[in-house]
């Protein structure tokens, strides 16, 4: 994909790593696009080292990228293109996720 | 009107009924002074599930409920808000072929009053709601049925009338009553002189039957407590009410998203106040997510409950005092008062105005008892 | 029959507590929302992180080793559960969701040790990617080794926002700029106070001596008027402590004032609660010893007020001595039960004394509402702004804070009002001219958190096999 045109290109990494950067890879997606992350990530870290915004609200479809880091903002929540639903903060990556982050537009069921 | 204490008509009680009291007796002219000991609409009329429907009602209720179906048809004009008023359409479904039955006699017997019932079959419902679990086998639609927000409405009756200049008050419990022969006097705690009226109008709900043992006409009140589940929001997928024939589960999914689930039963904290508990959330999901797959994944994300006045016959009183000359009683709506509440109202300032009303009542009479 | 006590929460309240009983021959269940015990100030990293205590808890590595050690020792005597969600509690009985499944269990003592979460202020902008609470910025870098951004400002106050820019500095974090609403000369009057502990006070001095040794940038009696960016923060626009307008480029904040407690779960039991006026929010009560209003409840740690780890230590074990004397297992006027209790109470208090002296060092802003635009987000789950607030408050004269709830959504999203209900309590006693105290006190329900519908459907079942509801071991 030529890199102007690619979306994430535009949306860079929120988080930063310090240290620990020396852990297994996991393959994920965002949105139906594949993506890497560290086993030991949460799926919010996941997210956010690879883009700004964890997901879009139901409302307004304005960007957000949890807050509170520890269970309690519930700003946070993502689902899985299976249609479950996540904390992104209090949740492991795991290899394969398929993570949808439009809570209001995924699927019915 | 003479002296600053003095009414035409106090009302206990300002929840959908005592408020849509006080707006239609100003427009009778007549002045009035409502009690109200929390907030308006802050109670029953504020926590029951929002449903705006005539279908599933007694026959002895069609009359109020048509001209019920008419108020709530001019709302906005009536009290400035739509407050999320949909005619959404209410279904009530059939979970088996006597419900089903059930259902259809319904639609004979109330075929004179308009609710304009539309029988379905199961392969009618899988083909228009295909939302909709393969465990209702049918179902009556009465399309001009619909839902609100009751957090909503109950207010927005008090402003308008006060607007219509009715004295509410708030956080104003009636501490005591008494007649002189000729005026009723309620005392209440930020005046010393008691307020008086001619008439006073006991729309106190579930706690009315205070007001009737004062003046010796105790009635078998009871109390329930409907509980409520709310989702977060999901994409819209329903656009009706639901309910069940036979009861236990009713759904509904407001504009922005969120589904409201009500059955089973909550339980009492005290006279006043009750919570949902763990056993009657879980049933009341129970039965939601058997009727609708699409809340597999859904979240429960709060949830009430309630006081309600019932009576043994799940009718409410609204009547003559069979004691006290000018005594007006209109209480004990079973959980179903919120569609009729507006028509009530309007009944109860009719009886006071004209001393009659031209909507038949006869059946909740307080003497039945 | 008398059941195994149960302990909500396996912070360092937690860990005392039941430290504390097992020592008494008590075997409790330990319900922890977290993966691991610790709490969020001694929370562990993931199991495959290499980094030491040293690398994460800084001074306080060896006490974070020394309690986290203690818990290890005590795995064997109790029943600890982690990732579990009591999501309804009353009388008689609590909904725990672990694993995807909803189990029921009766109580007869409870040790409440729910924590606490950041105290918000909003401001314009505030919900843009890119701006976390303080706790936050902290557990990013404590548990997941990231900073929040590539450049970050910390702003706010209180002695956590020293504190974590010295952990980031430290890391290897780029900190742009350090912003304090507080005075310098709010930390001078604040000296007395603080000398109550004094190795807290010198370790907060030295953070700050170390920051300014190391070129980072502390400005103070600044304001927060407004965050900007497109889909993330991009810059923050300040008021600087001569009234001038600044704009700083970033591309994250980290952002608190304060801690406000958990109270959840004693809402929902029913205890009774009081206003205070120096936390600003209404708190359970409680006797020095942690009982609550309830007969076999007992409230510890910063879920029942905010007064730090090592007070959250001292009340858990204090909560515990008086469960056990309660239950008449020890003997409340045995000489060293007494020696012990008085020695805990006296710590307290002398944390009380230090807890106001940072009050005066960090006072929280009393002008922030001023910064409010009409289309600043209050409620970030609903997204109600503080025009709507505004306006239902006047158009429905409303007084009262369940009342503000029901007619502007504020607080009905799935926080459940953990963010948004001290400043919609404190927006509308400003508005309505009352003070905070008379506004009422927001009542929750069950669930505590969001829960799978699905879940609770699985979980019914009829009331006779309900009746053997689950017993301690």
């Amino acid at each position: 994909m030529n890199k102007l045109n690619d979306p994430r290109q535009a949306n860079q990494p929120q988080f930063r790593r310090l240290q620990e950067t020396d852990r297994p890879t996991i393959d994920f997606f965002i949105d139906g696009q594949p993506c890497q992350a560290l086993l030991g990530d949460t799926v919010l870290t996941a997210i956010l080292t690879n883009q700004r915004a964890v997901r879009h609200t139901e409302f307004s479809g304005q960007k957000r990228a949890g807050f509170c880091l520890m269970g309690a903002c519930q700003d946070c929540w993502i689902h899985l293109e299976s249609g479950e639903r996540l904390r992104a903060c209090s949740s492991m990556i795991e290899s394969g996720m398929r993570i949808v982050t439009a809570l209001g537009e995924g699927p019915a069921t | 009107m003479s002296r600053p204490n003095t009414f035409d008509v106090i009302i206990i009680g300002g929840g959908i009924v005592g408020t849509s009291a006080a707006l239609k007796l100003r427009e009778f002219g007549l002045s009035v002074c409502l009690l109200e000991r929390n907030m308006c609409g802050s109670r029953s009329s504020g926590i029951n599930y929002g449903g705006v429907r005539r279908q599933g009602r007694s026959l002895a209720q069609m009359p109020l409920t048509q001209r019920a179906h008419g108020i709530w048809g001019r709302l906005k004009d009536l009290i400035g808000i739509d407050g999320e008023y949909v005619r959404s359409g209410h279904l009530k479904l059939a979970r088996s072929e006597a419900d089903m039955e059930s259902l259809a006699n319904y639609r004979e017997r109330t075929a004179a009053f308009g609710l304009d019932l539309e029988l379905l079959s199961s392969a009618q419902l899988r083909v228009r709601y295909p939302w909709i679990g393969e465990r209702a086998v049918g179902g009556s639609l009465c399309p001009e049925d619909g839902h609100a927000n009751p957090r909503l409405i109950s207010p927005a009756f008090a402003r308008a009338a006060m607007r219509a200049g009715a004295q509410i008050f708030e956080n104003c419990p009636a501490l005591g009553f008494d007649h002189d022969g000729q005026f009723f006097k309620v005392k209440v705690a930020s005046q010393t002189a008691p307020l008086e009226a001619k008439y006073l109008l006991n729309c106190a709900g579930a706690w009315a039957n205070s007001v009737c043992e004062i003046f010796g006409e105790k009635v078998p009140m009871t109390n329930s407590h409907p509980l409520m589940v709310v989702t977060d929001a999901l994409p819209p997928f329903m656009n009706l009410s639901l309910g069940v024939e036979g009861g236990g589960v009713y759904v509904r999914q407001v504009s922005r998203g969120n589904c409201v689930l009500g059955g089973s039963q909550g339980y009492a904290l005290d006279a006043n106040r009750a919570r949902p508990g763990g056993d009657g959330i879980e049933l009341v999901l129970k039965g939601a997510l058997e009727l609708l797959p699409n809340l597999k994944h859904a979240q429960v994300v709060r949830t009430w409950s309630g006081v309600e006045g019932r009576l043994p016959d799940r009718e409410p009183v609204i009547s003559f005092s069979s004691k006290v000359p000018g005594l007006v009683h209109g209480f004990g709506f079973a959980g179903a008062g919120f569609q009729i509440g507006p028509a009530v109202g309007e009944v109860l300032a009719e009886m006071i105005a004209h001393g009659q009303t031209s909507t038949p009542i006869e059946a909740f009479s307080i003497n039945r008892f | 029959m008398n059941e195994s006590p149960i302990i909500i929460g396996a912070g360092p309240a937690g860990i005392r507590a039941a430290q504390t009983l097992v020592e008494h021959g008590i075997r409790p269940i330990i319900l922890d929302e977290g993966m691991k015990w610790g709490g969020q100030i001694y929370r562990q990293q993931p199991t495959n992180f290499k980094r030491t205590s040293q690398q994460r808890y800084g001074f306080d590595a060896g006490h974070a080793d020394a309690l986290s050690k203690v818990f290890v020792d005590l795995l064997d005597q109790v029943d600890y559960r982690p990732q579990s969600l009591v999501w309804n509690i009353e009388q008689n009985r609590l909904d725990v969701l672990q694993h995807g499944k909803s189990t029921v269990l009766s109580w007869q003592s409870l040790i409440v040790t729910t924590g606490a979460t950041d105290r918000m202020l909003p401001f314009p902008g505030w919900t843009l990617p890119g701006i976390f609470g303080m706790g936050a910025t902290q557990i990013a870098l404590k548990y997941q080794a990231c900073s929040i951004g590539e450049r970050v400002i910390l702003a706010g106050t209180g002695p956590l926002l020293y504190l974590v820019a010295y952990q980031y500095v430290k890391a290897g974090a780029n900190v742009l700029a350090v912003l304090d609403t507080a005075h310098f000369s709010s930390q001078i009057k604040a000296l007395p106070g603080l000398l109550n502990q004094p190795k807290q006070l010198v370790r907060g001095l030295y953070y700050v001596g170390w920051l300014i040794a190391h070129g980072i940038k502390i400005r103070r009696g600044i304001r927060l008027m407004r965050a900007e960016g497109q889909d993330n923060v991009q810059s923050l626009v300040i008021k600087n402590e001569h009234g001038e307008v600044e704009t700083l480029d970033c591309d994250a904040v980290g952002v608190g004032y304060a801690l406000r407690s958990e109270t959840q779960i004693a809402d929902m039991l029913g205890c009774e609660f009081k206003f205070d006026p120096m936390q600003r929010a209404y708190l359970p009560l409680k006797d020095l010893a942690g009982r609550s209003s309830l007969e076999g409840v007992y409230l510890s740690g910063d879920g029942a007020g905010i007064m730090g780890a090592d007070a959250a230590e001292i009340s858990g074990e204090r909560s515990a001595l008086a469960l056990l004397a309660d239950r008449g297992v020890c003997d409340a006027d045995a000489a060293p039960m007494r020696r012990r209790v008085k020695d805990l109470e006296d710590r307290l208090q002398k944390i009380s004394r230090f807890r106001e002296g940072l009050e005066t060092a960090f006072p929280c802003p009393n002008d922030w509402i001023d910064q409010l635009t009409d289309d600043t987000i209050v409620c970030r789950c609903e997204e109600i702004t503080f025009g709507q607030i505004r306006d239902t408050i006047t158009e429905c004269d409303i007084r009262e804070v369940n009342r503000l709830k029901a007619m502007s959504r504020a607080g009905m999203g799935r926080c459940q009002g953990r963010m948004c209900a001290q400043s919609s309590a404190e927006i509308l006693a400003h508005l309505s001219g009352q003070p905070l105290g008379e506004v009422g006190r927001l009542r929750g329900q069950p669930p505590l958190k969001p829960v799978p519908a699905q879940v609770l459907a699985d979980a019914w079942s009829p009331k006779t096999e309900r009746s053997t509801t689950e017993r301690s071991i």
